[in-house]
C-alpha cells in the first residue's frame, strides 16, 4: 500500500520511520503551503475550523502524488476532530478519489476496532506482531526525541547572538534524525543534535520575556498554521514555552488520563472537561501566572468550540492573576503581517509592564 | 415570600421549559422567563460576548442581562448529556462559567450538571438538585415526578406540529388554539436547533413566512425519541452533541416517510457542531437529488434577505415538480 497521514509539526518524520519499517511505501504529507489551505477551503465546510481544511488539503496533495491509503486518526469528543475521518471520507469519495482511509479510534473506545486495523497493517506488509512492537518501540523513541530537540531548540533561540542559526541548526538537525534508522543510530543522532544545539553562540546575559503559547492542538504545532508563532517570537528575543508537545500529549491521553492537576487548577474558572483544549488552555494560563511568566498567547482556530469558551473566561483569569493574554484567531484569511504585527504590541506592552511593573494591563483579544 | 428564580427564556427553554417551571414552583420557587428575544436583549449579549461566539449564544447572555436585576436567583444549568455517548455543544457544557466571566454583578447562579448518561443517573440527578436548591431530597424527587408528567405532555403537543411557543400556553391552559393547520402544498423539513429555529427574532421570522409561501413545516420535534429509533445507527459514527443528532436523525426519519419536497437547515453563523452536521446532510441530499439550502443566521440577518432566499427556494421547487 502507498500510505499517507497528516501533517502535523515534525511528527510526520516518525510516522514515516514506522511505517517504512512496516513494509509499505511511504508518499510523505507535504508541508502545508497557501496551496494545500486553497484545496482544503474549496471543498471543506465554511465553518469546519481550519485544522479539517489542511488535513483535507494535505490528503488531497498526497493522494495527486499517488497515495491510495491515509491513515488517521478519530476521537470520542465533544470537539469535532473526532468526526474529521468520517467527513473527509465522505467528501473524497464525493470527488471521486478511491481511497482507503483507516481511522484509529483511541484504544479505549474501541480496543477490538483498534487491534483488528493494525493487525490489517501489519497482514498487508507482511510483518509480525513482535517486529511491529519492535519498530513502534523505535518511532516512539524518534518521536519523543524530535520534541525533546524542538524543546531544547526554542530554549537556545532567543539566546543566539546571530538571528536565525539557530533554525538553520535545527533544521539540519532534522535531516540527521530523518536518516537515523536502528535504535543506536538514533541515540547518536540524538547526542550530536544536542551537540550542534548547544555549540550556537549565545549571549547569557539577555533576560528575555517570557511568555507561555497555549490553545488548540494542532495550530499550536503546525508551524504554517500559526504563521510560527513561536519563532517569531523568539527572534525577536522573548523565551516562549508552549504547552503542547505530541508526545506529552499521547503519554498523557492515550491509556489513562494523567492531565488531573491541570484539571483542578482551573476549577474556579471551569468545572466541566469541555472538549479539546479548552481545560488545558484555562489552566495553563493559571499555573503560567503562577510561575512568573510575564504573558500568555492563546492561538486557536476561528470556530474552534472549547477555545471560545476558553477566550470567555481567560480575561477573568487575566484580570484576577495579572496576566496579560493575546487571543490570535486564525483562519484561511490570516496573513503572517498581521500576527507579526499584534506580536510586536504585545511584546512591547509587556516591556512595558515590566519595565513599570504591576499595572493591569489586561487581555487583548486578537481580532 | 417566595423567592424568584430567573430563567433565560433560550437554549434549553424551547425543548425543557414546561419541566424546570414546574419543578421550581413544586419546591417553592416563583419562576421568571425573560421576554422573547428583541434588539436589546441581542445588542446587550453581543456586548459582553466575545466576538466569534455563536448567536445563541450571545442571545442567552442577552437575557441573562435582562433578568439579572430582577430575580433573587438565576437558573444556568450546565447540559453535560441525556443519555450515554453524547454530549452537548462545548458551549453547554461551559455556560455557567463562560456567564459567570463575562457578567458583572450577577445574583447567585444555581448551575447544576444536567447528566443523565451515567449509572444511577436519576438518583444523581435529584441530588444535585437538592444539593443546589437546599430543599429536602424526598421533596426534590416529588417535584421532578410532578415535571416529568408535564413536560411529557409538552413533548406531545409538539409531536403533534404546535410550535413551542404555542404548545407552552396551550400546557398553562392560557391558549385554545385548534389543530395545527397544514394546508400547504409542500413539504418542507426546516431542521435546525429549537433554539434557533423557534425564536422568531434570529431567524427573522423563518417559519411564518414559509407558512405565508403556503408551506408545510416539519421539524425535528415532531419526531419523538422512538420514531427516531431505528435511524440511530445510520451514520458510520454517531456524532458527539445531543441536538445535532436529533437533527440528522430525523432527517433521514422524514426522507423515509417518503413526500418530502426540500430541506431548509438552519444554522447558526461560526456553529461548530452544524460544520459538520451541515456538510453531511448536503451530501446526502445531493446523492437523493432532494433540493436543499443552508440559511445561515447572525445577529445581523435581515428579514427582506431571509425572504427572497425562501421565496427563490419555494418558487424553484413548484418549477421543478411541473417537470416531472
Amino acid at each position: 500500500m502507498k500510505i499517507s497521514f497528516p501533517h502535523m509539526g515534525t511528527s510526520h518524520i516518525a510516522f514515516k520511520h514506522l511505517i517504512e519499517h512496516l513494509g509499505h511505501e511511504v508518499i510523505p504529507p507535504p508541508a502545508p503551503t497557501s496551496r494545500t489551505l486553497d484545496l482544503g477551503v474549496k471543498y471543506a465546510p465554511e465553518f469546519a475550523c481550519v485544522p479539517l481544511k489542511i488535513l483535507l488539503g494535505t490528503y488531497l496533495e498526497a493522494l495527486e502524488k499517488g497515495a491510495d491509503t491515509i491513515i488517521t486518526s478519530g476521537g470520542v469528543g465533544p470537539c469535532r476532530a473526532g468526526l474529521y475521518p468520517y467527513l473527509h471520507e465522505r467528501i473524497l469519495k464525493g470527488l471521486g478519489y478511491d481511497c482507503n482511509i483507516i481511522i484509529f479510534e483511541p484504544p479505549l473506545y474501541n480496543i477490538k476496532d483498534f487491534f483488528s486495523k493494525i493487525g490489517y497493517i501489519l497482514k498487508t506488509g507482511g510483518k509480525s506482531w513482535r517486529q511491529f512492537w519492535r519498530e513502534f518501540k523505535t518511532a516512539w523513541l524518534k518521536l519523543c526525541m524530535l520534541d525533546d530537540i524542538e524543546i531544547l531548540s526554542h530554549e537556545i533561540r532567543p539566546y543566539e547572538v546571530e538571528k536565525g542559526y539557530t533554525t538553520r541548526v535545527y533544521k539540519e538537525c532534522l535531516k540527521v534524525i530523518d536518516q537515523a534508522q536502528t535504535r543506536e543510530e538514533i541515540q547518536a543522532a540524538k547526542e550530536l543534535c544536542i551537540e550542534k544545539l548547544k555549540n550556537i553562540p549565545r549571549d547569557p546575559s539577555r533576560n528575555p520575556l517570557k511568555i507561555g503559547i497555549i490553545g488548540e492542538i494542532y495550530v499550536v504545532l503546525e508551524p504554517f498554521m500559526n504563521m510560527d508563532v513561536e519563532v517569531t517570537l523568539e527572534e525577536m528575543g522573548v523565551a516562549t514555552h508552549r504547552s503542547i508537545y505530541l508526545t506529552q500529549w499521547t503519554r498523557q491521553n492515550l491509556i489513562v488520563n494523567t492531565e488531573g492537576s491541570i484539571y483542578k487548577t482551573a476549577f474556579p474558572y471551569l468545572k466541566k472537561k469541555i472538549g479539546g483544549h479548552g481545560i488545558n488552555s484555562i489552566g495553563e494560563t493559571i499555573l503560567y501566572a503562577r510561575n512568573g511568566f510575564d504573558g500568555v498567547i492563546q492561538v486557536a482556530p476561528f470556530t474552534c468550540i472549547p477555545e471560545i469558551v476558553a477566550k470567555s473566561i481567560l480575561p477573568e483569569v487575566s484580570r484576577d492573576l495579572d496576566i496579560p493574554v493575546l487571543s490570535l484567531t486564525i483562519d484561511e484569511q490570516t496573513a503572517k503581517a498581521g500576527v507579526q504585527t499584534r506580536l510586536e504590541a504585545f511584546v512591547d506592552l509587556l516591556q512595558q509592564k515590566r519595565l513599570h511593573g504591576g499595572l493591569n494591563y489586561g487581555s487583548f483579544s486578537g481580532n | 415570600m417566595k423567592p424568584t428564580i430567573g430563567f433565560p427564556a433560550t437554549l434549553f427553554y424551547y425543548t425543557d421549559a414546561p419541566f424546570w417551571y414546574t419543578f421550581f414552583e413544586n419546591i417553592g420557587y416563583k419562576v421568571i422567563f425573560s421576554s422573547a428575544t428583541n434588539n436589546k436583549t441581542l445588542d446587550a449579549g453581543i456586548r459582553v460576548t466575545v466576538t466569534d461566539a455563536c448567536v445563541p449564544i450571545k442571545v442567552y447572555h442577552g437575557h441573562v442581562i435582562a433578568l439579572k436585576d430582577k430575580v433573587d436567583c438565576l437558573f444556568i444549568p450546565r447540559y453535560v448529556s441525556l443519555e450515554k455517548k453524547e454530549t452537548f455543544c462545548p458551549k453547554f457544557l461551559g455556560l455557567p462559567s463562560m456567564v459567570r466571566s463575562s457578567i458583572p454583578g450577577l445574583p447567585e447562579i444555581i448551575a447544576p450538571d444536567i447528566e443523565l448518561g451515567r449509572f444511577f443517573s436519576q438518583w444523581r440527578f435529584c441530588s444535585e438538585l437538592a444539593e443546589r436548591t437546599g430543599v429536602s431530597f424526598a421533596k426534590v424527587i416529588q417535584a421532578v415526578r410532578q415535571a416529568g408528567k408535564v413536560q411529557k405532555n409538552y413533548l406531545r403537543l409538539l409531536r403533534q406540529g404546535y410550535i413551542p411557543q404555542k404548545a407552552l400556553k396551550l400546557i398553562k391552559g392560557e391558549f385554545n388554539a385548534g389543530s395545527p393547520n397544514r394546508q400547504g402544498d409542500l413539504n418542507i423539513a426546516v431542521l435546525g436547533y429549537p433554539y434557533q429555529i423557534h425564536d422568531s427574532h434570529i431567524s427573522v421570522n423563518l417559519l411564518k413566512q414559509l407558512k405565508q409561501l403556503g408551506v408545510n413545516i416539519w421539524t425535528m420535534e415532531m419526531v419523538s425519541e422512538n420514531m427516531l429509533r431505528p435511524y440511530r445507527k445510520i451514520m458510520a459514527k454517531n456524532h458527539f452533541w445531543h441536538f445535532s443528532n436529533r437533527v440528522i436523525w430525523s432527517l433521514f426519519y422524514f426522507l423515509n416517510k417518503g413526500n418530502l419536497d426540500g430541506v431548509i437547515h438552519v444554522t447558526a453563523f461560526a456553529c461548530g457542531p452544524d460544520a459538520m452536521v451541515d456538510k453531511f446532510m448536503e451530501l446526502e441530499l445531493k446523492q437523493r437529488k432532494i433540493p436543499f439550502m443552508p440559511i445561515t443566521i447572525d445577529e445581523h440577518s435581515g428579514e427582506a434577505g431571509v425572504r427572497t432566499r425562501l421565496e427563490a427556494f419555494v418558487d424553484m421547487i413548484r418549477h421543478r415538480r411541473q417537470y416531472q
